[in-house]
């Protein structure tokens, strides 16, 4: 109880640290769309529009008004839980998002927890046996997820696995079409389809997934890798590793009981890192795969200076990073009990 | 009596970049049943190398190359990994220096204790903890129940060496190594680690051997030293032996670097360098006057009060000693007295002005900047890796000294000539030098713009006895030739002693004591003077030659 007082107190500091960077990118969003070139009333007024048609679509837009009394508006609306109206989709903005989000997260969790599967267990691997070719695999591995585009290592998935071997479906978005969606409780196929206990939809989510979910994973364990080596190397030099080989622990012990878990602090850093520029970074992957997520929404929208669109996209953005900072700092305070005290 | 450890023209290398690197070449020993026998020598002589090639934890590269290492029968270095595991922790362990880093700062420590115990099989799941907690109990640690617990930095230093050391005992060993135990810890820290481990050893009867810089500590502690040189053994013997007639000229220059009680600083050196003392001229007048500074700040729990109120004066061309252990708050004033930091109140009156009211932020700026300047602590980190020495020495020079380039050069040149730095050096960086030479690289920084007034920061704390010796003197001569007034903050009394014309006690941000140099090591009043003078190591005073 003592000790988890100050680390709860903690919690919620954070927590409310983070109510202004909402509150900011509110404002910034709402000024960077008004700011983007194209004037959507042009767009959406179609192309045979004269002077008067534009003005009308302008007016029944609301962007006549003046940019104080349209952001106005807008909060007043966000505080609602109205993101707008997508003009480009038809539909109402949340309603965008909660179809689309959950696709884009279950292709990055799901790359993600690939890449760790791989990254890590590389990287102890070539901290313990530098020199050796287990550390070459691993360079040769970091150098080439780093290098390969995403959507030149997708096209080349797609070509071998679909087009020569033919064992993966045709990429072509969430699941083919002779399976039915699965109800939508998390919007992640995978879990949804598992709570119906539909096997086979499963099996099908699983196998329109691999190969994006690869695509990404290789791009996004080049660094997990590259660190997890890095942070093992500097653990197993240190006094406590002497320490612990003088005590006549068993290696076993050593590498993972007193390397591994000190080593762990910046990969956690380092996997929160990929995990937000993976969320941003598989717009490529989603556009190769026709993946019906969050980041080949937002490029449409932005292309068509969709603002509600794109506003709605950005915060959604931002609350999932902030959440996601939460949980990496929450994360750090289990793994090292130093942090948490020392800070004010 | 039988020897417990037997060593026999024992051979480590090193596989390096540059090739085979000799650390220990061919040294034989004998550790008999109940004995401390210690190995002293500066760093790279191999003594490190030497302990941990017989538990064969060397770092990667490194290699027993020859001879042979018995521990009780067992050849320590042909037995299988397995059996080394077994005997590490079981029937030889080590402690080592620097107890915070080698504890592994994420784990309770009561769990490290287990850790071991259970590899070792000397305890089950069930009884590991009663275990664990009577092993803390062993080394004397208070409430071992709530220190179970605890993290290490949660721990003082010498309670993390506790920890060590009940980590290392936990299995009973019959041989304990200890790595330079107390490096880095307080001198009454010092005591207490050194006496329990001492009398651990003795109640268990067991062995050990204590691998040390300090002569002075080994001489206290052990039955029989050896010194080390350059992975030699340059001499062996009994610790009065050693200290008054050392028979290899290296074991008498170790000697004489060490400071003890009725030496002067010439003495420290070999005796065809000592030549005669300078007599510095200690003035009138006042330079710099403290009066009730304070420094409180704002904590975890509540203010913490660094600095109590203190007044003190020092003379020109004078050099005060500022005594204390950590905590004490001698860092606190020196960085105040510098001006890298503010205080929470009271006056500094420098050549008449009060300083204190100069923000530290806007020092930089003033004139008086050139007059106060200091030598850190560690040579090396208060140096930028990627400035040669000559830019070191310069970047004052052309900062606050506004010189152009050409007598920059010349100021530089004779600057270094001052402080004995080669100029063949001025051009290396400073891995490229010797820990002596970066200490005259940071104090020919410190003297470039003729400070009236220098605050040394233990400027030997990280030196070898023999190169402290050097540097001692050097300060010493730069202080006569040059007219400085020094403010010297150390932990060593000795060494105080030796540099300083008055003495300033700490303890807990006030000054407990001060007086002449002589009569507060001689005859102190407080109780804490006395408590640091007893604690400091006693070495055998040189017999009386010449």
């Amino acid at each position: 109880m003592l000790a988890s007082t100050p680390r709860l107190r903690a919690t919620l500091l954070r927590i409310a640290q983070s109510i202004p960077v909402v509150i900011g990118v509110v404002v910034i969003s709402f000024l960077l769309t008004r700011a983007l070139p194209g004037d959507p009333a042009v767009y959406f007024a179609g192309v045979a529009a004269d002077t008067a048609s534009i003005e009308q679509t302008r007016v029944a837009m609301g962007l006549d008004k003046p940019l104080v009394q349209q952001f106005f508006i807008y909060v007043g609306d966000l505080l609602q839980g109205d993101l707008g109206q997508s003009l480009s989709s038809g539909r109402s903005v949340a309603e965008d998002l909660a179809k689309r989000l959950p696709a884009s997260l279950e292709l990055t969790l799901t790359a993600l927890l690939l890449a760790i599967a791989i990254a890590v267990p590389l990287g102890v691997l070539a901290a313990t046996r530098p020199g050796t070719w287990v550390d070459h695999l691993c360079r040769v591995v970091v150098t080439a997820g780093v290098s390969l585009p995403t959507f030149f290592t997708g096209i080349l998935l797609i070509y071998i696995f679909y087009y020569l071997l033919g064992i993966a479906p045709s990429p072509l978005g969430r699941l083919d079409f002779i399976y039915l969606d699965p109800d939508h409780v998390t919007g992640c196929y995978l879990i949804d389809a598992a709570l119906m206990g539909d096997w086979e939809t499963w099996r099908g989510a699983a196998k329109q997934l691999i190969l994006p979910a690869s695509t990404l994973a290789l791009f996004t364990l080049a660094p997990v890798a590259r660190m997890t080596r890095a942070a093992m190397l500097t653990a197993l030099s240190s006094d406590f590793i002497r320490t612990a080989r003088a005590s006549g622990l068993s290696n076993q012990t050593i590498l993972y009981r007193y390397a591994f878990r000190n080593a762990l602090l910046p990969v956690v850093t380092t996997l929160g890192m990929v995990f937000s520029f993976a969320l941003g970074a598989n717009v490529l992957v989603e556009k190769v795969f026709a993946w019906p997520g969050i980041g080949s929404y937002a490029v449409e929208a932005l292309v068509v200076s969709d603002y509600a669109a794109v506003q709605g996209f950005v915060l959604a953005m931002a609350l999932l990073f902030v959440a996601l900072n939460l949980v990496i700092d929450l994360l750090y305070t289990a793994i090292d009990p130093r942090i948490g005290f020392s800070s004010k | 009596m039988s020897a417990m450890l037997s060593v026999k023209n024992l051979a480590v290398a090193f596989q390096t970049r540059r090739g085979q690197v000799d650390a220990v070449r061919g040294i034989s020993f004998e550790v008999s049943k109940g004995e401390i026998l210690g190995i002293v020598g500066e760093s790279g002589s191999g003594k490190s190398v030497t302990s941990y090639a017989l538990m064969r934890i060397l770092d990667a590269g490194g290699t027993i190359k020859a001879g042979e290492a018995t521990y009780s029968g067992i050849d320590l270095r042909r037995a299988a990994e397995r059996d080394m595991r077994d005997i590490r922790g079981r029937e030889i362990s080590m402690i080592f220096q620097n107890p915070r880093a080698a504890l592994n700062p994420i784990r309770k420590v009561g769990h490290q204790i287990e850790d071991v115990l259970r590899h070792h099989a000397r305890a089950t799941r069930y009884d590991a903890r009663a275990k664990a907690i009577a092993a803390l109990e062993a080394v004397k640690i208070n409430d071992a129940e709530a220190r179970y617990n605890a993290y290490p930095f949660e721990l003082s230093g010498g309670m993390c060496q506790r920890i060590v050391c009940a980590i290392a005992l936990a299995c009973d060993p019959r041989l304990l190594i200890a790595d330079e135990p107390t490096t880095g810890l307080d001198i009454t820290t010092q005591k207490a680690v050194m006496d329990l481990v001492r009398d651990l050893i003795r109640e268990r009867e067991m062995s050990s051997i204590l691998i040390t810089h300090d002569l002075g500590l080994a001489a206290q502690y052990c039955d029989r030293i050896l010194v080390m040189k350059d992975g030699e053994i340059v001499e062996q013997g009994d610790p009065v032996q050693i200290f008054t007639d050392p028979q290899h000229p290296y074991s008498r220059k170790l000697v004489d670097a060490t400071p003890r009680a009725g030496e002067t600083v010439r003495s420290l050196l070999p005796p065809e360098d000592r030549g005669s003392e300078p007599t510095p001229i200690v003035g009138d007048k006042t330079l710099l006057e403290v009066r009730n500074l304070t420094k409180t700040y704002a904590g975890k729990s509540g203010p913490v009060h660094a600095v109590k109120g203190i007044s003190f004066s020092i003379k020109q061309g004078q050099c005060v000693g500022l005594v204390g252990e950590s905590g004490c708050g001698k860092s606190t004033t020196s960085e105040i007295l510098v001006r890298l930091m503010d205080a929470t109140s009271g006056e500094v009156i420098f050549d008449g002005e009060d300083i204190a009211q100069v923000p530290a932020r806007g020092f930089a700026k003033d004139a008086r900047r050139a007059d106060i300047q200091m030598v850190f602590q560690d040579a090396t980190d208060s140096l930028n890796p990627r400035h040669t020495a000559r830019q070191t020495i310069s970047e004052p020079l052309r900062r606050l000294g506004r010189m152009r380039s050409a007598q920059v050069k010349a100021r530089i040149e004779e600057l270094a000539t001052l402080v004995g730095l080669p100029l063949s050096l001025l051009d290396r960086f400073p891995h490229q030098l010797s820990g002596g030479q970066k200490a005259r690289v940071g104090i020919a920084r410190a003297i470039a713009l003729d400070p009236k007034f220098l605050i040394l920061d233990e400027p030997t704390a990280a030196l070898d006895v023999s190169i402290q010796a050097v540097v001692l003197n050097l300060l010493v001569d730069l202080r006569a030739k040059l007219g400085l007034s020094y403010l010297f903050v150390s932990h060593d009394l000795h060494v105080v002693r030796l540099l300083c014309d008055h003495v300033i006690v700490m303890k807990d941000g006030e000054i407990v004591e001060q007086g002449a140099a002589q009569d507060v090591m001689s005859n102190p009043k407080s109780d804490y003077t006395k408590t640091l003078l007893a604690a400091a190591p006693k070495p055998p005073l040189r017999r009386v030659t010449n």
